[in-house]
């Protein structure tokens, strides 16, 4: 799994830091959304999802990784 | 369907035509105070994107189903700027509110983006975690003073009201001392039976206030949100006053109808009390399960289309007004099985009690903290808690934006 971030769109209300905080974090000065872990290992898979799945502001994707473990 | 329905949902005729289209606000049920308008629940089920009609005679849709719900917050093509025309308004205080400038829950991006960015770290969630030592201590202050010497007490008054209003107070920078002032304001700005002109006195009350304290915190500067927003030069003495304004409301009301209707509701339903007072670990699953049953901000949303827009199946004409109801929308079946029962076990993450898209709640990181520690503290204090009147005498705030009870008589 790969996780991609779009600060542009994020509106700060931390979601996704409760949903997967080994994940994603807040920026200091303006509280916008940073990645922690791109590819995070398979034990935070569902995190990651629920994430993306209450982001508000839809700036969370991912991109599944094929059979070989390629994204 | 309809043969004349389907039509219309293939030609996408506004809201002005059809038949029946629901009053909104819609009236609650005598039965249930916990859930939604009966005429809500009615379209959610049988037509998910209905017609309704305003206060004043004006059309709108009514969008009922947690996934369009969540389609309409989530699409820029939905304006919040009450100023185009088409904008729904619930009352007419509402109306009158627009007319003054607004801030930003009543902007589009990039304006919305750039001013809310101004407040985002304050309510981040690290930062607001750091808090709950002090929010813990003035949880238990207010605690102590109500139960010492006496059984009883009305816990809005004494309890659920003033510990979100000390913890904003404290955020802002504003004089706690004050608190009457301003819960006297928001009241009256919040009430749906407000005339235009109690709104607008109220509003300029308010404004006044606000504006003295962001010039006196240019000579006394401390570490709250006003005199930070001073200090960073960009913004006129109005447009802080009318950010402070907004945190001060928002930080009042919701959080305070939250913990009175949580804890009746948890007296409601004591099987489900039982199981969080045996395992106090599920207090954070159960706030959001509560968010999600309760859900205080019980009367739609209002947004305008900018452009053509297809929901659910409807055609919604640039101009055209919609309410989203998030109370609703937590209680769909599809997302959240039995959603008409409280189940302090469920995950009920996916709710939209905060409202969602770019506008959603700034301060549910706050709201969360202080209603964990709030519900769980009061739980384990007070062990024999129960009502002090018979349910059928409480006192629902059925004239108000945010739902909750005007007054909470306990004992212990
Ligand atoms: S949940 Fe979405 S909008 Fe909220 S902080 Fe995370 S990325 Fe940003």
């Amino acid at each position: 799994m790969r996780v991609h971030i779009d600060q542009e769109k994020c509106c700060g209300a931390g979601s996704c830091v409760l949903s997967a905080p080994e994940v994603f974090d807040q920026r200091e000065e303006d509280g916008i959304v940073v990645l922690l872990d791109a590819e995070p290992p398979a034990g935070l898979h569902d995190a990651v999802h629920e994430a993306v799945a209450i982001c508000p502001a839809a700036a969370i994707s991912v991109e599944q990784a094929d059979r070989a473990g390629r994204v | 369907m309809t043969t004349a329905e389907r039509t219309e949902a293939e030609h996408g005729t506004g809201p002005d035509a059809g038949l029946a289209p629901l009053a909104v606000p819609a009236a609650r049920a005598e039965g249930c105070p916990f859930d939604p308008a009966p005429g809500v629940e009615r379209a959610r089920r049988e037509e998910p994107i209905a017609r309704a009609t305003l206060w004043d005679g004006s059309a709108c849709w009514l969008v009922t189903r947690h996934q369009d719900v969540r389609e309409v917050l989530g699409d820029p093509r939905f304006s919040a700027d009450a100023t185009r025309p088409g904008f729904p308004f619930l009352t007419a205080g509402g109306r009158e509110l627009a007319t003054v400038k607004p801030t930003f829950i009543r902007q589009d991006d990039p304006e919305h983006a750039r001013l809310r960015r101004m407040l985002t770290a304050d309510f981040m969630v690290k930062k607001v975690e750091a808090m709950r030592p002090e929010v813990q201590r003035l949880t238990d202050d207010l605690l102590d003073r109500m139960t010492t010497g006496r059984n009883s007490a009305d816990l809005v008054a004494e309890f659920a009201l003033p510990l979100p209003s000390l913890v904003i107070c404290l955020l802002l920078g504003v004089p706690y001392d004050d608190h009457e002032f301003f819960q006297e304001r928001s009241s009256l700005l919040l009430s749906l039976r407000s005339t235009a002109e109690e709104v607008r006195g109220a509003q300029e009350d308010l404004r006044r206030y606000l504006t003295r304290l962001a010039e006196s915190k240019r000579s006394a500067p401390d570490d709250g949100i006003v005199s930070r927003l001073v200090a960073r030069g960009d913004l006129d003495d109005e447009e802080i006053a009318s950010m402070g304004r907004l945190l001060l409301i928002a930080g009042h009301e919701t959080t305070a109808n939250m913990t009175a209707l949580s804890t009746l509701a948890l007296l409601r339903n004591p099987d489900q009390l039982k199981r969080l007072r045996a395992d106090p670990s599920l207090i954070k699953g159960a706030v959001e399960e509560l968010l999600r049953y309760l859900t205080i901000v019980h009367n739609g949303l209002p947004r305008v289309a900018t452009e053509e827009v297809t929901v659910g199946g409807r055609t919604i004409r640039a101009g055209e007004g919609v309410l989203c109801t998030l109370n609703s929308a937590n209680r769909d079946d599809g997302v959240f099985p039995g959603g008409d029962a409280l189940d302090v076990g469920r995950d009920a993450r996916r709710h939209v009690a905060f409202g969602f898209g770019v506008h959603q709640c700034l301060g549910q990181p706050l709201a969360r903290v202080e209603l964990q520690i709030a519900v769980e503290t009061l739980l384990r204090r007070l062990p024999d808690l129960r009502l002090a009147i018979p349910f059928e005498d409480v006192r629902f705030r059925h004239d108000m934006g945010i739902y909750g009870v005007h007054a909470l008589p306990v004992a212990w």
